[in-house]
């Protein structure tokens, strides 16, 4: 098993007319996803990479019964189509768009909360490199090479220092359940917290990597969780020791602007409640090898 | 994005927001005509520059006569006002803003920030005003009052009436506190910022509410639908590094390390810096290439790494997923073709076409060091980095 995301998952690419959309959907078919069409308004009636595309969210949902959608649309549109996808009854949003206004994901936040929690859709992003379940799917933009299938989860806001963290894994012949970007921005959708939730009811999964930096709360809250509620092991990694206070870096969300929000204040927090931190980043697959080895 | 105190009492104004009369000078004799302008026997002369704390680094000057006016201005023009926000390098001082002095009877705290738990606009007030928010927090962290705004109607009056009575108001003067805070956020709403901060915003003798400083921030990721906004802009307060890597589709931040990186992805260029600094050294700079890097973006960012005076080697750690690393190879290679460079250079491929990249290296016959992973990179090029400085030292000492 895995989270979120496995081979039956039918998913909608929205903006797969587009340069980026386009691309990135046929790499997805590649890989196994099962893409069952697009929506872009205006372009209904097209086939992209043999799969239909529609004009509206609703009428995909209701003629091809798609659960899951990923965001390739440029970002002055981005929330819009959130927004479209919550109303449509998407179960799972995958929004790989960077650049969107913080308070459009307010808005887009306060309008997810219009639906019952049992029609609520799960957003996951945005800014973010995707999900994958190796072997199984993949929506996002990550390279599906570099994960092996396997038992270890993996959150983390960045995509690349997510790759580096699955390529060190299959280094040491450890395999992942479901690897999840959460996104730099400091409004995202799902927090590390959410995700550690699924993670821990997943019987395949055994253990977690987090991968944090600097900014924002979600640490924090990942942390409380981990001592309240995770009875698996989770190590953890915290990017920016050496990023200065009160200078983005690079992530709209990667600012330490308030107490608490530094790599090693967070690092700190996260050593307090049990999670075994990564001494440098170029050993975050090692150190999950020796909890794998303590645990077994 | 951030803007002067000037335009930012300026839009605030315009929200409601009551300021005091001033006006904005590039001269010193335009601060003294400024001054007759707005008339009265006493005013204040404020450096404009991208940071707070500015009065402690002698950057606002209060002032009794046109000529003490003029004179204020003519020690600010040109002058490089380092605060304890700005880092070493400080800001220069290109324009003065003259205001007419208000008699204070109380300095209040009025801040608007994006609160990322509540994922909502929240209002920040402290009756403690005139110091720093940081230390408010740490010394009077009871007078700090918090209030969450929903997004879906905005300000309430209630609100606005809460947070003005929380900081003491005289009753006779609610309504006008309440219109500052509902016009400061309708601001701050409108035009997509991420931060208004009024410090001080004070009451003065007739009992009247007036915002003495102001800063705003706003949303980068928001200027597309704000053209207005993008207008105020001023490059002179902005680290030059940091413009031309912007200019070129590149995310940068100069740091005053010795080791400049080149990396793909914001968390991994981070993990780099801190794999250098981990391995005995430090980072020059944060650059973030972004997601299909062309090869002319890739040398653009290597010879924008190598035109740092404080660079003494550099390295290159990519993982490529969106990106191909024949492309980074081929962007390498163009820019040590065409600059040669005389500091150590580390390259670490990996992901997409990484044996293609790898052979364009290898066939470049270019002296640069290779790694496999992250770990190697990082002890390679501060192990170059080390030989070369003793390397140097041997030079001078023999020459």
């Amino acid at each position: 098993m895995s989270i979120l995301l496995d081979r039956s998952t039918r998913v909608l690419v929205q903006g797969i007319t587009g340069r980026i959309g386009n691309f990135h959907a046929k790499e997805m078919i590649d890989y196994g996803t099962n893409i069952v069409g697009g929506v872009v308004p205006g372009r209904g009636g097209e086939t992209v990479h043999g799969v239909p595309v529609f004009n509206t969210m609703k009428q995909a949902v209701s003629e091809i019964e798609a659960t899951a959608s990923v965001i390739l649309v440029p970002p002055p549109f981005a929330a819009d189509s959130i927004m479209e996808a919550a109303d449509a009854g998407i179960g799972l949003c995958v929004a790989i768009t960077d650049g969107i206004p913080a308070q459009d994901m307010i808005r887009v936040k306060r309008y997810m909360w219009r639906y019952k929690q049992e029609r609520r859709m799960r957003l996951i992003g945005p800014n973010c490199a995707g999900v994958i379940s190796p072997g199984k799917a993949l929506v996002g933009i990550m390279p599906g090479n570099i994960y092996m299938p396997g038992s270890v989860g993996i959150v983390g806001r960045s995509g690349t220092l997510g790759y580096e963290a699955a390529a060190q894994l299959k280094e040491l012949g450890i395999g992942v359940s479901t690897s999840v970007g959460i996104g730099g921005d400091p409004i995202n959708g799902s927090s590390f917290r959410d995700v550690l939730a699924l993670f821990e009811e997943d019987p395949d999964t055994k253990a977690v990597v987090l991968v944090g930096e600097i900014g924002g709360p979600q640490e924090a809250a990942a942390a409380q969780f981990i001592r309240t509620d995770m009875t698996k092991p989770v190590v953890a990694y915290v990017a920016g020791l050496s990023a200065p206070k009160g200078k983005r870096m690079g992530h709209a969300g990667a600012i330490i602007s308030a107490f608490g929000e530094s790599a090693s204040e967070k690092v700190e927090i996260l050593r307090d409640v049990g999670a075994t931190v990564a001494p440098t980043p170029a050993e975050i697959g090692s150190t999950m090898a020796d909890v794998l080895a303590k645990v077994a | 994005m951030d803007i002067h105190e000037y335009q930012a009492k300026e839009i605030l104004s315009g929200f409601g927001v009551r300021i005091p009369p001033g006006g904005l000078a590039y001269s010193p004799e335009q601060a003294a005509y400024r001054a007759r302008e707005i008339g009265g026997s006493k005013w204040v002369v404020k450096a404009q520059v991208h940071t707070g704390a500015r009065g402690k680094a002698g950057g606002v000057k209060l002032c009794s006569s046109e000529q003490e006016v003029f004179d204020a201005a003519n020690g600010l023009f040109g002058k490089r006002l380092v605060t304890q926000q700005t880092g070493s390098q400080g800001k220069i001082v290109y324009r003065v803003y003259v205001e007419g002095a208000v008699a204070i009877e109380r300095e209040l705290y009025l801040g608007f920030v994006l609160d990322r738990s509540s994922e909502r606009i929240m209002v920040v007030a402290s009756a403690s005003g005139g110091m720093e928010i940081e230390e408010i927090s740490a010394n009077q962290p009871e007078s700090i009052l918090r209030t969450v705004i929903e997004p879906a109607v905005g300000i309430r009056d209630f609100q606005a009436r809460e947070i003005a009575f929380g900081l003491g108001i005289d009753p006779a003067h609610i309504q006008e506190a309440a219109s500052n805070i509902k016009g400061s956020y309708r601001a701050f709403r409108d035009l997509d910022a991420t931060m208004v901060e009024i410090n001080p915003l004070v009451v003065v003798e007739s009992g009247s509410i007036v915002a003495l400083d102001a800063k705003m921030s706003f949303d980068d990721n928001a200027l597309f639908r704000r053209p207005e906004i993008s207008e105020l802009r001023d490059k002179s307060q902005e680290d030059p590094r940091e413009t031309q890597a912007a200019d070129r589709g590149l995310s940068y931040v100069g740091l005053e390390g010795k080791i400049g990186c080149i990396v793909n992805g914001a968390g991994l260029a981070m993990a780099t810096m801190d794999m250098i600094k981990l391995a005995g050294s430090s980072p020059a700079n944060f650059l973030d290439i972004g997601g299909g890097a062309s090869p002319e973006r890739v040398a653009k960012a290597f010879r924008l790494v190598n035109s740092d005076k404080n660079v003494e080697a550099i390295l290159v750690n990519i993982f490529a997923g969106i990106n191909r690393c024949d492309w980074v190879a081929q962007g390498i290679v163009q820019a040590l073709e065409d600059n040669p460079v005389s500091v150590p250079v580390v390259v670490r491929l990996a992901g997409t076409n990484v044996e293609e990249g790898r052979k364009i290296l290898a066939q470049s016959g270019l002296p640069i060091i290779r790694a496999a992973t992250l770990a190697e990179a990082a002890e390679r090029v501060v192990t170059a980095w080390t030989k070369n400085q003793k390397h140097n030292v041997k030079l001078v000492a023999s020459s």
